[in-house]
């Protein structure tokens, strides 16, 4: 378990490392372009935003629970809280499919439908930087986020055929951690690029 | 598997899930407020205590080996390096290329080309 463990938190490291390349060129751009940075905000969805941070907090307490129910030897918990986790999971994924489609009909789409950053016409070449950071962020994690609901599919057939039990459980564990991870991953994004500029 | 994995107790993940979701709504809350520069200092901050809850507690980083922990700190210092290298780099270019009083051939003063 030790070495799962271990072996799983070294893939993470190298995917703190992936998405600290894109955190770091956010930070970059945002240094050099801060009020255009600061005037997209009024085109991100707070509401929308804010709900999906909350969404991914839920579906981390009932992934732990789910840990703790393999733990536990508790099939029926393990498998009803996977569930709970995976609509979670997909909530999340149909929410920011409804906010790509918003940014698409406003015209928010850098490169392929760009049209619709009227403000602030001074910034509209800067603020297409952040809305291509934005997509590429949320993209990567969106699909994190789809890794992670194949995996919990896994979980769940292996769970009904009663795999997992108080003596092994690494696999709900492993994937625990994942899970965990690609939230932490929203919990910068949210701020970054949703919260940055109502105040400037 | 010689080890036992420790259970945690439902009571400490759900108050950890309550902070988690308070501090959401602390961080949209503070955000429109004005502070400035301090604005992204605390949202960032709230994030990185709400990321740390989230490995402290759900991850169960608390309940692992003393190699592990070494490895998510060895983590984000490569990250702190990446970010530290990449700023050095950006917050340093503006400072080539300018004009220096010794580089316009003898003489003190700034040339005049």
């Amino acid at each position: 378990m030790d070495a799962a463990t271990l072996g799983m938190w070294t893939f993470l490291i190298t995917e703190v490392l992936f998405f600290g390349g894109m955190f770091a060129s956010y930070a970059v751009y945002r240094n050099m372009y801060l009020d255009a940075f600061a005037s997209t905000s009024q085109y991100m969805n707070v509401v929308l935003g804010g709900t999906n941070t909350a969404v991914l907090i839920c579906s981390s307490l009932t992934m732990v629970l789910a840990v703790r129910a393999a733990q536990l030897s508790n099939r029926r918990h393990l498998i009803l809280f996977l569930i709970l986790t995976m609509i979670f999971g997909v909530a999340f994924l149909v929410i920011k499919g409804f906010e790509y489609h918003a940014k698409w009909v406003e015209g928010l789409v850098p490169g392929l439908h760009w049209s619709g950053y009227t403000e602030h016409p001074e910034f509209a070449y800067h603020a297409q930087i952040l809305f291509f950071l934005y997509f590429c962020m949320t993209g990567m994690h969106a699909l994190h986020m789809v890794v992670g609901i194949g995996l919990l599919t896994f979980l769940l057939v292996q769970a009904y055929r009663r795999v997992f039990n108080a003596n092994y459980f690494a696999p709900v564990e492993m994937i625990g951690l994942y899970w965990h991870f690609v939230d932490i991953v929203w919990i910068f994004l949210f701020p970054l690029l949703y919260l940055i500029g109502h105040r400037r | 598997m010689t080890t036992h994995s420790h259970i945690p107790r439902v009571r400490t993940l759900v108050l950890v899930w309550l902070a988690l979701i308070c501090a959401t709504g602390m961080t949209t809350g503070v955000s429109y407020v004005e502070l400035g520069w301090m604005n992204i200092v605390v949202a960032l901050l709230i994030a990185v205590v709400k990321a740390s809850l989230v490995a402290w507690i759900f991850m169960g980083v608390r309940y692992t080996t003393s190699l592990t922990k070494l490895f998510v700190v060895a983590g984000l210092l490569w990250l702190g390096i990446m970010i530290l290298l990449t700023f050095s780099d950006y917050h340093t270019r503006s400072w080539m290329y300018q004009p220096q009083p010794w580089s316009h051939g003898p003489g003190n003063g700034p040339a005049t080309k």
